[in-house]
């Protein structure tokens, strides 16, 4: 840009800045995957942030209307990967929900158990790379090692340790395993004997009592770290206002201060599965938070996410005492091509990372006319561009990291 | 409050040739609203304090089209396309489901995309969705204030999610199947 200046003496009181386009991603390490932001910057500060989103578009929901619901049961997988066992869910509900089923006392504990565990493993992660975001390595090597248990309790219970299809329409594929070779990792960090076989419930609770405490570690570690709440306290706050119109949910939703979670809050076909459970909702303002915080910033959703875990491990135990007690079997039986009812019907279920909703369309055949994933993390990201308005360009990971997305929901 | 309730309150403001004589019954009823109407009828149950819908759960579109001539008959809906609404009330609590019908194509010439009033205005996350629904279903959002593709490249032909939708051979020189 030329720019002509008559009188070069005046040139430092008048000195002029350009705005600088800078495009973050989509290969950023601090993205998340491939999320690609371009960003509209006057120096330091972030003028516009706009997300483009559609790297990892594969269109699952045309694939849905090519295949069964049991078979689409994979794809869910993949849409959220660090919850895989949650997606399963979301979608085999909605299926229960259009053809009517009603599952047996011990398949829904036995789905209440297996969720919560998913929960807590997705949270672990959530928490680890929101340090490395932030610039601390260590609390990701931790969450890491003790998301590696819950997987491996995942490869006892089903095989697969990632993308599980386990929970599927009518209930679950097997039922839990009576007993269980401990896993290396847990063997080596209780010291029990590594090959050891006990009873597979006696396991995870040995598990849960060593995450117990730990949790309170990663506190100390993070959460009151100085630096962290520098990074986070006080910095992309968002309005309850704003996460209602702009579609938060999960911890988004109720770091901002709104109460409202599905578990309590939902429909009828899910919040009966946790029915005669005990536990807290997390919501913002905490009572033990810096002076720092407030409501709806960094910290709040971060730390909301953290109080979720603890009430994800009541959950656990007590689905695995009210498994033992149920009656009927693990699953109902669904035929591959069972004609789905020209019918519709839309449900959410409370997803780690926020609301994830399926629509299914049924027209009287074994695939269904329409499916569609609503995601969580597209709503949620799709307000990074007001809350990133103005700030530093440093602080623009430590924003997109507090919502904690997964490319592969948002794009499907 | 349940979805004939709110029917009533809007058959009160807004009459049936907008809203319908009653609810469409099926395992979540819905709502049928004219097109033209939407906008009105969205602001109107965010901002009304007895239903108060503040939170969109999500808009997404179906396109209803057998394109096989074999299965035609026995399809059991005309062509058209929908918009659909879900709607929750963070108050109350409470859940509403409202569909907009349109025809495939805009005038009945091919190519041309239906038209529904934006509700961006209305709702924040409704930008995303529409753009979306504009991407993948093909309509036309009349008064979005930025309608461009989101998921797809944006010169991507076509509308994925239309039952007649063909699957390019080649993209910039990648062969596709």
């Amino acid at each position: 840009m030329s720019l002509v200046i008559e009188d070069p003496r005046v040139v430092e009181f008048d000195v002029q800045t350009d705005e600088m386009l800078v495009n973050m991603g989509p290969q950023h390490p601090s993205t998340h995957g491939v999320l690609r932001l371009l960003l509209r910057t006057d120096g330091e500060i972030v003028h516009e942030c706009t997300p483009h989103i559609g790297y990892l578009h594969r269109c699952a929901e045309k694939i849905g209307e090519n295949l069964s619901p049991p078979q689409y049961i994979p794809y869910t997988d993949r849409m959220d990967y660090l919850a895989a066992m949650n997606m399963n869910l979301g979608f085999a509900l909605v299926v229960e929900k259009l053809i009517g089923m009603r599952l047996p006392d011990k398949a829904v504990h036995l789905r209440v158990f297996i969720a919560e565990l998913g929960r807590i493993a997705s949270h672990l992660v959530g928490m680890g790379a929101y340090g490395l975001d932030l610039g601390t390595f260590s609390p990701f090597l931790y969450a890491f090692r003790e998301r590696e248990i819950i997987l491996d309790f995942f490869e006892e219970v089903c095989g697969a340790r990632l993308t599980c299809s386990y929970l599927t329409v009518g209930g679950a594929t097997h039922d839990l395993p009576e007993e269980i070779e401990i896993p290396d990792g847990l063997a080596s960090l209780t010291g029990s004997k590594p090959g050891e076989r006990y009873p597979f419930f006696d396991v995870i609770e040995m598990f849960l009592q060593w995450l117990e405490p730990r949790i309170w570690e990663y506190h100390t570690l993070l959460t009151r770290n100085a630096i962290f709440i520098k990074r986070t306290a006080g910095q992309g706050i968002l309005t309850p206002e704003m996460a209602i119109s702009y579609g938060c949910t999960g911890p988004v939703l109720r770091g901002s201060g709104v109460n409202f979670d599905l578990r309590k809050n939902g429909e009828e076909i899910y919040t009966s599965m946790y029915k005669g459970y005990d536990f807290e909702v997390p919501v913002a303002p905490f009572k033990d938070a810096p002076r720092e915080a407030v409501v709806g910033d960094n910290w709040c959703r971060f730390y909301a996410r953290m109080m979720e875990v603890v009430q994800s491990i009541r959950l656990v135990r007590q689905s695995i005492e009210k498994y033992k007690s149920a009656t009927g079997s693990h699953r109902e039986s669904f035929k591959m091509n069972t004609k789905l009812p020209k019918d519709e019907a839309y449900l959410e279920t409370e997803c780690p990372r926020g609301q994830m909703g399926f629509y299914v369309v049924g027209n009287g055949e074994g695939n269904p006319l329409r499916v569609r994933a609503k995601s969580s993390c597209f709503c949620n990201l799709s307000i990074t561009d007001q809350i990133c308005e103005g700030v530093p360009l440093a602080d623009v990971p430590a924003i997109v990291g507090s919502l904690d997305i997964v490319m592969g929901e948002i794009d499907r | 409050m349940n979805i004939q309730e709110v029917h009533s309150i809007l058959l009160e403001k807004f009459g049936a040739e907008i809203v319908g004589t009653e609810p469409k019954k099926a395992t979540d009823s819905w709502i049928q609203v004219k097109a033209e109407s939407i906008v009105d009828v969205g602001r109107f149950l965010k901002d009304d304090p007895r239903l108060s819908f503040d939170h969109l759960n999500d808009l997404c579109g179906v396109d209803y089209l057998e394109p096989d001539p074999k299965k035609a008959p026995k399809f059991g809906h005309e062509p058209h396309v929908e918009v659909v609404y879900h709607l929750t009330s963070m108050k109350y609590h409470h859940l509403l489901k409202l569909k907009v019908s349109v025809p495939r194509w805009k005038n009945d010439v091919a190519g041309q995309l239906p038209v529904v009033p934006s509700v961006s205005g209305v709702w924040g996350i409704a930008n995303w969705h529409e753009r979306e629904t504009y991407d993948l279903v093909g309509i036309d959002f009349v008064g979005h204030p930025n309608l461009r593709r989101i998921l797809c490249p944006e010169d991507w032909v076509g509308h994925a999610l239309r039952k007649d939708y063909e699957f390019p051979l080649e993209y910039h020189g990648v062969r596709g199947r």
